[in-house]
């Protein structure tokens, strides 16, 4: 009941702010990028129900759209980690022998890079953009994936349903993808749900450095930067887009933690936990 | 037990020598040289050329690579762009700092996670239990730089008591000033690691307390408390004690971002700063020095993992 009750929690908050990011040029008030002279660092009112910015832009309809470059970068970036960690967990459990044992030390030397430092790093090499910050952050989260499937066929392959299927002359393939993939699709899906937050988050933190997406772009982590500097006048300005980061990452939280209990999978240490971040 | 310590050791030196390869490329990668940034600037193409000559920069890759290898080895880790100085001393000047938060930070947190986690894995399900679970949830989802920005505006500007940035008063080196200015960050830092760690002290006793031989305990009429101390912790303090060796990088890099926030002059500060100034002799270094940390880190957890456990032996 009660994990039923995190995950329904988790899973209804996603739903919220995705709806906010894709209707967001329906429920913006205000252009996000129309600024107003007259009208900077306003307070919270029934017309700018977030006060406005340095710019006298609307806060609340820039919090929107700020919304769709966060979770565009969460998904895409989890789909790019999520897809290339499962073939080469698949590849390399199922070869075995020398593939698996370059694949896994690529992983490992991946893994030591806390993804933070990567990313900073890759972003002083090149120019900061949109697609850099996907590409980077989908790019260094690949190992664990590949680490978690590749345990699970390793655990799958042992099975009795694996070894009738075999005994009934399934091929290699037809195992894989109808045996080894669908079952080992529970763990996935739970490290999914830590992927995005995580994602969310490094793309807030490049951002906040100035080192992420770039204005005019409006993302919660370069308003977050903006708002720095006006911190003691207006509190509006860094509170909500904060606010905003904070309520998407604890709603895939959640839904990840109720997901684990209702599937049942055991709370171990996650063992490539990252520093710095 | 020895042979396969042996191999975890034979992997970490594979995977450092991995990372000293992903550093040196990484650098590589940059497009162009530096004598490139300027697009503007019209060079001699000969002048160019004694100059990449001069730095080695004309050898193929490998040896470039082989000669940078060496050089680390020495220790000499090259002059950092912007202050001239070798990056070495720079970061070394940094560390004390950076340790005084960290440490307290990494203390304090890890104190009160063990006492909590213990407290809400006894009395599973309970509201108290609830309760925490949901609190270090959000702790984790919190990005710490806003929660950085949501303190300096209620402690330092809202109700003025204590400094938003900096570790000093100029002119003031007392250890009440250093105290005060070290606050805001180490409270942002408690937060932040005490979230993690009760997690994991909560699912250590947890496991535990679902053994046989505590069931056994219990069926033979042992006091509560001595099956906690004789059993229970005996047992949890592994995978904590696990869990704090793989904090060791965080020790000695410090937050990053939380750094940057309170401008407290440690090497978190000094990584960000240096990236965004482009000062590559320092980035390499910085990438080499923590990748480092974490491979270390890594095989000290096996380590201790094969010490204690006598099953994986």
């Amino acid at each position: 009941m009660r994990s039923n009750l995190t995950l329904f929690i988790g899973l209804t908050l996603i739903a919220l702010l995705t709806m906010l990011a894709v209707l967001a040029p329906v429920l913006a008030t205000h252009d996000p990028a129309a600024t107003n002279a007259d009208k900077w660092l306003q307070p919270p009112s029934s017309e700018h129900f977030f006060g406005t910015d340095r710019l006298g832009r609307d806060v609340f309809s820039r919090v929107l759209y700020g919304g769709r470059v966060s979770l565009a970068v969460g998904l895409l970036s989890t789909f790019l980690s999520l897809g290339v960690g499962t073939l080469l967990g698949l590849v390399a459990s199922y070869y075995g022998g020398l593939v698996d044992v370059i694949i896994m030390r690529v992983a490992d030397i991946v893994l030591v890079f806390p993804s933070m430092l990567l990313a900073l790093t890759l972003v002083a090499i090149f120019e900061p953009a949109l697609w850099l910050v996907i590409l980077v952050i989908g790019g260094t989260g690949w190992p664990s994936v590949a680490r978690l499937v590749r345990s699970e066929v390793l655990r799958l392959r042992q099975s009795d349903f694996v070894a009738s299927a075999r005994l009934l002359g399934a091929k290699n393939a037809r195992i894989v993808w109808q045996h080894l993939l669908p079952n080992a699709i529970g763990p996935v899906l739970v490290a999914a749900t830590f992927s995005v937050p995580a994602a969310v988050m490094t793309e807030a933190g490049l951002s906040y450095l100035g080192l992420g997406v770039q204005p005019p772009t409006p993302t919660w982590g370069n308003m977050l930067r903006d708002a720095q500097l006006y911190l003691r006048y207006a509190w509006w300005y860094a509170f909500f887009p904060g606010l905003f980061i904070f309520l998407t990452v604890f709603s895939f939280h959640l839904t990840g933690e109720g997901l684990r209990q209702t599937l049942g999978l055991s709370q171990t240490a996650r063992r490539n936990w990252r520093a710095g971040s | 037990m020895i042979p396969e310590l042996g191999r975890r050791f034979m992997q970490t030196v594979i995977v450092l020598f991995g990372v000293s390869m992903v550093t040196f490329l990484l650098m590589h990668a940059a497009p162009g040289h530096p004598l490139q940034t300027n697009p503007e600037l019209r060079l001699d193409p000969t002048a160019v050329e004694r100059w990449l000559q001069l730095h080695q920069l004309d050898q193929p890759l490998i040896s470039q690579y082989l000669a940078w290898l060496s050089r680390v080895f020495r220790g000499d880790f090259g002059e950092s762009l912007l202050y001239n100085r070798p990056v070495l001393e720079l970061m070394g000047e940094r560390l004390p700092s950076t340790l005084l938060l960290t440490l307290t930070a990494f203390v304090l947190a890890l104190f009160l996670a063990i006492v909590v986690g213990i407290k809400i894995a006894t009395q599973q399900n309970s509201w108290l239990d609830r309760f925490v679970c949901t609190l270090s949830l959000a702790g984790i989802s919190v990005p710490y730089f806003w929660l950085a920005m949501v303190l300096v505006l209620l402690f330092a500007y809202r109700f003025p008591f204590l400094p938003a940035v900096g570790m000093r008063t100029p002119g003031d080196g007392s250890i009440l000033d250093i105290l005060k200015h070290m606050l805001l960050p180490l409270i942002v830092m408690v937060i932040a690691n005490f979230a993690r760690y009760v997690r994991y002290v909560r699912s250590a006793v947890l496991d535990v307390l679902q053994q046989d031989y505590v069931r056994s305990a219990i069926a033979r009429g042992l006091k509560g408390k001595d099956i906690l101390y004789r059993h229970v912790l005996p047992n949890a303090a592994m995978p904590i004690i696990t869990v704090a060796a793989l904090s060791l990088p965080m020790l000695f890099t410090g937050a990053m971002v939380a750094e940057y926030v309170f401008a407290w002059p440690g090497l978190g500060r000094f990584i960000v700063t240096s990236t965004m100034a482009r000062d590559y002799p320092v980035i390499m270094t910085v990438n080499l020095y923590t990748a480092s940390l974490v491979a270390i880190a890594n095989f000290i957890a096996d380590a201790l993992y094969l010490l204690i456990d006598p099953r994986l032996r």
